[in-house]
């Protein structure tokens, strides 16, 4: 990190709210990713992706959101100027290249993800004619097999969570086991960051399974908020997602996003 | 050397129904939006298009000029989805080939290298291929004796019959010079035409001149792909077209908010649309001032 401004004074002894400790699912995410560049769909995203850079992921490359490599960590809304300015070009046309290399790692949306992490951003109901037409496909399919792909789904409920998505843009895991060739070794799901828990896929046969639960929350309500059977629900203890710490919060709250940016998004 | 300027209805008066045509630009982003009005006023009809798809694809809907589009994704950028596409998807009322946005690159790199397609691992597993079952799979002829070869999609060439871009900077020759932060996919939209290849600019300026507006490698279009060039200013308006203007948001939230309703429909049509390029220039003029550019959040 280079020319950021020292964070200002905030106040880090108010309680962690559920939006920070997104964040902080969010940032865990990307640990251990190294140089790569990290793809954060979302402001809660974007958030960790910076709280990961500026902390523990120090090597993360970040765009600027048009077409630019970021060489400081600016707060979120806030253009990269001066000392935060840009280090690099990243056109359209470049992400394919780093896409298809698999030095990244991105962090979608999901309007939809089935138990096998099947996710779809492209329409509701028959895709012939669909009862609600949403983006397309956009990147998705390329993404999910030739690098790290993770999930944001800000409300975690079970028309978001469902038995089967209509239009499968993301490849889940159950889908890339089926193809015999090789060319499904790059797929690989990482997690599920909701507004309720962490969710991996280390379920048996690659099904979803609950890694942790925010505090405050159980994993009964984990599950009914979830359209199928959940493994990790039962039984044995689930963890807790970890707790920013002082030095985070006070990152995120005097520095990265000192307007609450990150509270909005879960309103 | 053949001057290359001719005048947007002359060029746009070369398309026919039925045609095949790529719209350069990337969402609400440097869209040829006055080619696209001047498309609107041809009454050319039953067009394919060929899209990173925004408000271009909106506007050739609403006046059902479209019989088929290819996309990866419609969006309005600030506003996640066109309200006429949505419309016409849920209405059943167009044919669509919808593809992995690096897939729709591939497809028009084949074309414009004369190849039929060109391999990736992009669309295994989803249901790309589902809904796209004239998409076939090609088997790695470099296998390793004793191994599964790999199988990839073989995304088909997607020859397109005009092409329309929208640059900073043109000159007469037909060179293009791109002064924002990304060219985007414009030259391949040009390739992939063998014809029919037309670029409007907001200024057009003599051959040699461009490297008084920015480096060499900023001249992203060559004359070698282009067909015919007119000078358009706000040419790619109300979409961006940095540096010289920010996307006119204002205008874009009226573009939406216009197409709930057909009365609202029609008086936006008529201010903006029915006239002339002049007409449109008048009346943004008159909403946002004598220099609209200027307005826009880049």
């Amino acid at each position: 990190m280079s020319g950021e401004s020292a964070p200002t004074r905030a106040d880090v002894r108010r309680a962690p709210t559920r939006a920070e400790v997104c964040v902080i699912a969010c940032a865990e995410a990307f640990r251990g990713d190294g140089e790569i560049l990290a793809s954060p769909f979302g402001p809660i995203p974007s958030l960790g992706a910076r709280l990961a850079r500026l902390t523990f992921e120090p090597d993360l490359v970040l765009t600027d959101g048009e077409a630019a490599l970021m060489v400081g960590t600016p707060p979120v809304g806030t253009p990269p100027v001066g000392a935060l300015a840009v280090e690099a070009p990243m056109p359209y046309r470049k992400i394919f290249d780093v896409v298809w290399s698999g030095r990244r790692h991105v962090m979608m949306m999901a309007t939809q993800i089935d138990r096998y992490g099947n996710q779809n951003i492209s329409c509701i109901g028959d895709w012939a004619c669909p009862r609600a037409q949403l983006v397309g496909v956009r990147g998705a399919p390329g993404n999910t097999m030739n690098h790290a792909t993770s999930y944001w789904v800000p409300r975690h409920s079970p028309r978001s969570f469902v038995e089967r998505v209509d239009m499968v843009c993301g490849v889940g895991s159950d889908r890339a086991r089926e193809i015999v060739s090789p060319s499904a070794r790059f797929h690989d799901l990482r997690v599920v960051v909701t507004n309720l828990a962490v969710l991996d896929f280390t379920g048996p046969g690659g099904e979803m399974s609950l890694r942790s639960v925010h505090p405050g929350v159980t994993p009964a309500e984990v599950q009914k908020a979830t359209g199928f059977e959940l493994h990790g629900c039962l039984g044995s203890e689930v963890p807790e997602t970890r707790l920013p710490t002082p030095d985070e919060l006070e990152l995120l709250r005097g520095y990265l996003d000192p307007e609450g940016l990150r509270e909005t998004e879960l309103a | 050397m053949e001057d290359k300027r001719e005048s947007l209805d002359d060029v746009v008066s070369q398309l026919r129904p039925g045609m095949t045509v790529g719209i350069g630009g990337w969402g609400s982003r440097r869209k040829p939006m006055a080619a696209v009005r001047a498309i609107l006023r041809s009454g050319v009809d039953d067009l394919t298009v060929v899209s990173y798809g925004g408000p271009d694809v909106g506007l050739l809907l609403a006046a059902g000029r479209v019989r088929k589009v290819v996309f990866g994704f419609v969006t309005l950028d600030s506003i996640a989805l066109d309200p006429w596409f949505r419309a016409a998807r849920q209405a059943g009322s167009i044919e669509v080939m919808e593809l992995d946005e690096g897939m729709l690159y591939l497809g028009l790199l084949a074309a414009s290298w004369r190849v039929p397609f060109l391999p990736t691992r992009a669309g295994l597993g989803s249901d790309v291929m589902r809904v796209n079952p004239l998409l076939r799979t090609v088997r790695s002829p470099y296998g390793v004796p004793g191994e599964e070869a790999e199988e990839l999609v073989a995304v088909p060439a997607l020859p397109l019959d005009a092409a329309f871009v929208h640059v900073n900077r043109a000159d007469s020759n037909g060179n293009g010079q791109v002064l924002g932060p990304d060219p985007y996919f414009d030259d391949l939209f040009l390739g992939a035409a063998a014809s029919r290849r037309f670029m409007t600019a907001e200024k057009v300026v003599a051959p040699g001149e461009l490297l008084d507006s920015g480096p060499l490698q900023s001249i992203v279009v060559t004359r070698l792909s282009t067909d015919a060039v007119v000078e358009c200013p706000l040419g790619a308006h109300f979409t961006s077209c940095l540096p010289d203007y920010g996307r006119e948001e204002d205008l874009q939230r009226r573009y939406v908010a216009a197409a709930a309703e057909e009365t609202s429909w029609a008086s936006f049509s008529a201010r903006y649309l029915d006239s002339s390029e002049e007409g449109y220039l008048a009346a943004v003029r008159e909403d946002y001032g004598a220099a609209p550019a200027g307005r826009g959040e880049p």
